[in-house]
């Protein structure tokens, strides 16, 4: 178990290692580009080339990267090209948002789904082909729409909740519920239907094994069978669903912040992004790498509670 | 749809790719409504200069956020004055044509380097399944933000960029296909026969892989169509192109002036991804057969009565002998079979047996014979789709198969108790031995302590040497005899009045089988239980069983005392089968090696 951990480890930070090496690299773009942005088109030759001194972008590619890459190990992740505040103060205070949607999310979504997933395995028929109906809604529906629609009935014709912002949890606890609740939904809903096909097969395959008829044969009761034998094994694979759906989740936060104007990471990128503000960029893709590869150790180590074969691969 | 979370197709049937896949879309109607739409979709785009009324870039004035029903502009106008609806007509090629770009490019990439990777493993496998390893760990959109801050919102770089980081769901699809492939005795037997590797891939393994990528493809699709709207509906698409994202987008601005504007390209955008995903869900459940439904819950209680079994007169010999002692089981005129809606294919017809206490009754025939099926029936515990049709089955005189199934599984574990033929595959893979053991004898009553307890001694009663360590284990840990041990005990836990055995010693080493053996006599003789021993191993049969049921197609041909049968068989049938063995017959004297035992004498 512990040597599987390690190795799981290791792969993690091989991760974070290439997709921040690889972002650093595609994103560079030449020292003159950036400083013409930042000073405008009035800026004479000079005044560029001191600007580039000052923040370093004469410098050879390399430097600049080892630089960096020496900075972020110790969590400083440089200055934004456009305000003052540095990169780490930045994604400190965005990454909450982002972290609170996607938690609560994946949570919402693990757990309606095997509810579903469980349902339509065991009951089968006419339960069965409405939540099959109901998942090939939720997966064609892209959730940026859903989001609005949300918006349009829950929040504009209803006013049951607030259209747009994030109130931290530490602040109010409900409002930080209520601002968050919309945005949830709106992500789960797709997440919820590729899941809930995932945990219907799981169940299906696992109920149909050798193993589930012994257990019925020695009397065990189907509560048992259903909840903790099969549902048991079924969650190896549930469980890697689980993990891409938190990568997927953290793509889909992106948009969904933006309808509801929370001032998550996804915002932070799509703004960076649109400005050509390289620091906050590379920031917020190595942040999330980060946190993608910390859940996934996670699961990983769940995955190898849950089907103790895993951790001898 | 989630960005990176296409449904990962569970393996296929290999073979079943001989029909064409057009066919199999085409019978199931929900597919064929998809295909319907796509082409649909696909004949407004390519003729969108021709439908659409209106030009899709030229605002006006008198139509900013016009209403839908607007004379002439039936969708209205959305918040710089452009008509919705030709916006409608002509978004639909550049999502398309996104869609395709990333499904082509995907296709590309992964499909070969899947094959190469599954066929010849080794150091490219690992480099190549370690890259799709990270493509799949990073939040897709991310990348794509830091590629369009690279090269600027291009639709084309983009989707190009956006195919390479969906590779990896085909790269993985095609990897594990081909491994499975590979494996097969047909290409072994091609290789063997001096095809190169690439026919062998071209020639056999694409085609199996065809259908699954086809299925991931259509699913990968809806993804890039929805993805793509969605940086669209962010801004970072092209601004002169009017697309679907981006009408959502614009329609988002004037959310509260004209509400209805984004519901058209959502509904646009909703209605093409489900078609894709009902294209492959249709493909998926006719490449997997049926199994692809969950089954319906049946009242086996109210089929079972169909046909009482006093209206049946049967003909069929009745296994039950004049000695001592009280009925445990008595099965008449079982009849098991398997509804495929007007058809019902019969595994067990008109079967009569009945095992005293104390007795073990032997149930022989070839594979196929309605053996097992028999046993389950018993059991209540039929495969998916089958269903006692006729007949009753008393457990010391009260007939099971009217009960109701709660009071039915009550039996199980108690008075019928069940040893399975294949023990790794019977032994749940995420629970400890000793788990396993004790909730059985909880769920009767005991407490955990006493359970615990019991469970040692009972692994001690079955022969296993060190039962801490037994206990302890996962399944995997431990050998098949001992697996078949361990199965032994939980079924002696419950003090069973009947025990029925299937196929108990078939699949272990023969060294093992004797051993089992000697365990079941012993235990079974220590007890008296009553026994059903399902076996197509007549050595078994003369070393344990008291009578002799022979059953063939389903039917039972003769019953008889052990030492009759073997001594003086009635049926053809059975002398056929006492014919087979190897009992009697000499190996040919120059492949004989001198201390070579018969397999099957020593049981």
């Amino acid at each position: 178990m512990i040597a599987f951990a390690l190795r799981r480890l290791l792969f993690g930070l091989s991760l974070i290692l290439f997709a921040t090496t690889a972002t650093f690299f595609l994103v560079y773009r030449d020292a003159s580009l950036v400083t013409r942005n930042i000073l405008g088109e009035g800026a004479t030759q000079a005044d560029l080339d001191a600007r580039a001194a000052a923040m370093g972008l004469d410098r050879p590619i390399l430097v600049q990267f080892l630089d960096w890459l020496g900075g972020a190990v110790t969590g400083d992740f440089g200055q934004s090209y456009f305000s003052t505040e540095s990169v780490a103060s930045i994604l400190v205070s965005r990454v909450p948002v982002t972290l609170s949607i996607v938690a609560v999310g994946v949570l919402v979504s693990a757990l309606v789904s095997a509810v579903l997933g469980i349902l339509a395995a065991v009951r089968g028929g006419v339960i069965d082909r409405i939540v099959q109906v109901l998942s090939v809604i939720g997966m064609a529906l892209p959730n940026f729409w859903v989001a609005l629609m949300l918006v349009v009935v829950f929040a504009v014709t209803w006013r049951l909740l607030p259209a747009t912002g994030y109130v931290s949890p530490a602040q109010s606890v409900s409002g930080w519920l209520a601002s968050i609740t919309l945005p949830v939904i709106a992500l789960a809903v797709a997440s919820i239907a590729a899941a809930t096909q995932q945990v219907r097969g799981a169940m299906i395959d696992v109920l149909d094994t050798d193993y589930i008829r012994t257990l019925r044969a020695s009397g065990v009761r189907e509560r048992s069978i259903l909840f903790r034998h099969a549902l048991k094994n079924a969650a190896s694979p549930a469980l890697t669903v689980l993990s891409l759906q938190f990568i997927g989740l953290f793509g889909g936060a992106i948009v969904i912040e933006k309808v509801f104007a929370l001032p998550g990471l996804g915002t932070t990128a799509v703004n960076a992004t649109l400005q050509g503000d390289v620091p906050v960029l590379l920031g917020v893709v190595a942040v999330t790498v980060v946190i993608v590869v910390a859940v996934n150790l996670l699961i990983d180590l769940a995955n190898g509670w849950v089907n103790p074969k895993v951790t001898l691969r | 749809m989630t960005d990176l979370t296409p449904p990962v197709p569970t393996a296929p049937a290999l073979g079943a790719g001989r029909t064409s896949i057009i066919r199999m879309i085409v019978r199931d109607p929900l597919a064929l409504t998809g295909l319907i739409v796509l082409l649909l979709m696909v004949l407004v785009a390519v003729f969108a200069d021709l439908l659409a009324p209106w030009d899709p870039l030229k605002p006006e004035l008198a139509l900013v956020n016009a209403p839908p029903g607007t004379p002439d502009h039936p969708l209205g106008g959305d918040g710089a004055g452009r008509d919705i609806l030709s916006r409608l007509i002509f978004g639909s090629r550049l999502t398309l044509l996104s869609a395709a770009l990333a499904v082509g490019v995907s296709v590309v990439i992964g499909v070969p380097s899947g094959l190469i990777a599954g066929y010849t493993g080794r150091k490219f496998d690992a480099v190549a399944s370690w890259v799709s390893d990270v493509v799949l760990s990073v939040p897709n959109k991310v990348v794509l933000l830091a590629v369009i801050a690279a090269f600027g919102p291009s639709v084309l770089i983009t989707m190009t960029a956006f195919g390479v980081l969906l590779a990896p769901n085909l790269y993985r699809l095609v990897r594990s296909q081909t491994i499975a492939v590979k494996n097969e005795l047909y290409i072994a037997a091609a290789r063997v026969s001096g095809l190169s590797d690439t026919r062998i891939i071209a020639r056999h393994v694409l085609y199996v892989v065809r259908a699954p990528v086809i299925i991931q493809s259509a699913n990968l699709a809806g993804i890039a169509i929805i993805v793509q709207s969605g940086l669209e509906f962010l801004g970072l698409g092209d601004p002169g192109q009017a697309t679907w994202g981006s009408m959502i987008g614009n329609a988002f601005a004037v959310l509260y002036l004209a509400p209805t504007a984004m519901i058209w390209p959502g509904v646009a955008i909703g209605v093409t991804v489900a078609a894709l995903v009902l294209v492959g869900n249709g493909l998926r459940d006719a490449v997997q057969g049926t199994s692809g439904r969950a089954p319906r819950r049946r009242h086996r209680r109210a089929a079972a009565v169909a046909v009482p079994a006093s209206e049946t007169a049967s003909a069929a010999p009745v296994a039950v002998s004049d000695g001592p002692g009280e009925l445990v089981l008595e099965v008449r005129s079982l009849r098991v079979g398997y509804p495929h809606g007007e058809t019902t294919s019969v595994v067990v017809d008109d079967v009569s047996l009945a095992i005293r206490r104390g007795e073990v009754l032997g149930l022989v025939g070839e594979s196929g014979s309605g053996k097992t099926q028999t046993a389950f029936a018993i059991l209540g515990l039929l495969p998916r789709g089958g269903e006692v049709l006729a007949g009753s089955i008393l457990v010391n005189g009260t007939d099971v198969v009217r009960l109701a199934e709660r009071e039915r599984r009550r039996l199980l574990g108690r008075a019928i108790s069940y040893i399975p033929q294949e023990p790794m595959s019977n032994l749940d893979p995420a629970f400890r031995i000793g788990q396993q053991l004790v909730e059985p004898m909880m769920t009767r009553g005991l407490r955990r302590a006493a359970a615990t307890k019991r469970a040692f001694e009972l692994l001690a009663e079955v022969g296993i040497v060190d039962p801490k360590r037994t206990f302890d284990a996962y399944p995997h840990q431990i050998s098949g005899g001992m697996a078949q041990r361990v199965l032994i005990a939980n079924a002696i836990s419950g003090d069973p009045e009947l025990l029925i055995a299937d196929e108990p010693t078939t699949a272990l080493d023969v060294t093992v089988q004797a051993e089992v053996l000697a365990l079941l006599r012993r235990l079974q003789q220590q007890r008296r239980m009553a026994v059903l021993l399902v076996t197509h191993n007549l050595g078994v049969v003369a070393d344990l069983c008291d009578s002799v049921a022979v059953m063939q197609n389903g039917r039972i041909v003769e019953v008889a005392p052990v030492t009759e049968l073997f001594g003086n068989p009635r049926h053809d049938y059975t002398r056929k089968l006492l014919g087979s063995t190897l009992d009697d017959t000499d190996a040919r004297p120059a492949y004989r090696e001198p201390d070579a035992a018969p397999q099957e004498a020593r049981a």
